[in-house]
């Protein structure tokens, strides 16, 4: 309980610092640390799932991303602290947010006892899929559907985000093409942790069916991964034009769906799977969607195309 | 006070916070990052929910723990869309602002 109270003023203390920073570059710095913090709130929820979750995705992808956005503004942040709002809107901003919050508050002190939960269903239905790990049964069984759509967001991310290119560099790599220092420390954490990493993916995505993981938490490292690859200049990003590239991106998507229809036949509903087959159905469809997720992850955070296509 | 009910605090004031300064920075990446406050606040009044659900020898409540796991995808994925328009406005203009020239 101690260790609780601590984490709790830790994060908002830090929340408080990401948002009251002067400095764009030292908010996001926060940021990160506070996306961390929340994940040990995660695990003291008795949800490692999302906190594995949380500490790869919320806070290391979405903080490289802005750490990355902050850089490339650098200075017209600072120069905009000077359109900072009235006093009257301040005073009104902080009026709306702190009824917002007192609204939350009495919402959290008048939750229903006993709470309703779905975890009896899902522990009663569990065995039909084949899997132990409560969380992922429910993301590849029960509400698959949601997973299926929730790819779907993501691949509409990245084509909203390709259309933003510039109309002479369509066709062109992602991000800019980062000069290699085969003598860098980056050059030499790269290579030092990038096999590491890669097991590490591999291993979370495949221990996702009884324990703590799953095709996020796997993707996510293999983004994360990739990235790092780039940024390092040891490889460059794929030219978005290329086929084998569009294809690895809609493998996963493309397999689930077919998967889903399929169970109109042999289960009589979309997104069925019959019960002796379940579980080898669902690692049909993770394996190319862990796939995917990693390659749309990797993208999204490479940006629009800024290398000039090679014609 | 239990667990569930420190956290519920933790994340309505991390909602309120996320709120003010969404409305309150003018700058185009901070509002994105306040944005990412307000997500944080509300997954976590998602997760003392599946917390309060512990039942069948469960932790939590599972369905609602992946809707988390849906939603921080998600919210990436709107993140990384709203910073590449916001990359681009400044290629296009030199400015990051969301103020108008007049």
């Amino acid at each position: 309980m101690a260790l609780d109270a601590v984490l709790a003023v830790l994060v908002v203390g830090v929340a408080v610092w990401t948002v009251a920073a002067r400095d764009t570059f030292a908010a996001v710095v926060g940021f990160v640390a506070f996306g961390l913090l929340v994940a040990l709130i995660w695990v003291r929820l008795a949800a490692p799932d999302v906190a594995l979750t949380e500490a790869a995705l919320g806070s290391g992808l979405t903080g490289g991303l802005l750490l990355g956005a902050s850089t490339r503004l650098g200075r017209t942040e600072a120069e905009a602290t000077g359109e900072l709002p009235g006093g009257l809107l301040q005073f009104a901003a902080a009026t709306v947010s702190v009824l917002v919050s007192a609204g939350l508050i009495a919402l959290v002190l008048l939750l229903p006892e006993p709470a309703p939960t779905l975890a009896p269903k899902v522990a009663a239905n569990i065995a039909a899929t084949g899997l132990q790990n409560p969380v992922t049964a429910v993301l590849m069984a029960y509400r698959a559907i949601d997973t299926l759509l929730e790819v779907m967001v993501l691949l509409l991310a990245l084509v909203g985000m390709w259309s933003l290119a510039p109309d002479h560099l369509w066709g062109g790599a992602p991000g800019r093409r980062e000069p290699a220092d085969p003598d860098g420390v980056l050059t030499f954490v790269a290579q030092v942790l990038l096999p590491v990493g890669i097991l590490v993916a591999i291993h979370i995505f495949w221990v996702g069916s009884v324990a703590p993981g799953g095709e996020f938490q796997g993707a996510t490292i293999f983004a994360a991964m990739w990235i790092l690859a780039t940024m390092a200049g040891l490889a460059n990003t794929p030219p978005v034009m290329r086929r084998s590239l569009r294809l690895l991106l809609i493998a996963g998507p493309a397999v689930f769906f077919a998967i889903g229809l399929a169970g109109f036949a042999i289960a009589g509903a979309f997104l069925a799977y019959p019960a002796d087959y379940a579980k080898l159905l669902i690692l049909i469809i993770e394996i190319p969607l862990t796939l995917s997720i990693a390659t749309t992850l990797a993208l999204l955070v490479a940006g629009p195309p800024e290398q000039e296509p090679q014609r | 006070m239990s667990i569930a009910i420190l956290y519920g605090l933790c994340s309505a004031v991390l909602v309120g916070l996320g709120l003010f300064a969404l409305i309150t920075h003018p700058q185009p990446l901070r509002k994105i990052l306040a944005f990412n406050l307000i997500g944080s606040g509300v997954f976590l009044l998602f997760g003392v929910v599946a917390h309060n659900g512990a039942a069948a020898g469960f932790g939590g409540d599972p369905v609602p723990q992946a809707l988390v796991i849906t939603g921080l995808v998600v919210a990436f994925a709107s993140t990384a869309l709203a910073v590449a328009l916001l990359l681009r406005l400044f290629q296009e203009t030199g400015r990051a602002t969301l103020q108008s020239d007049d």
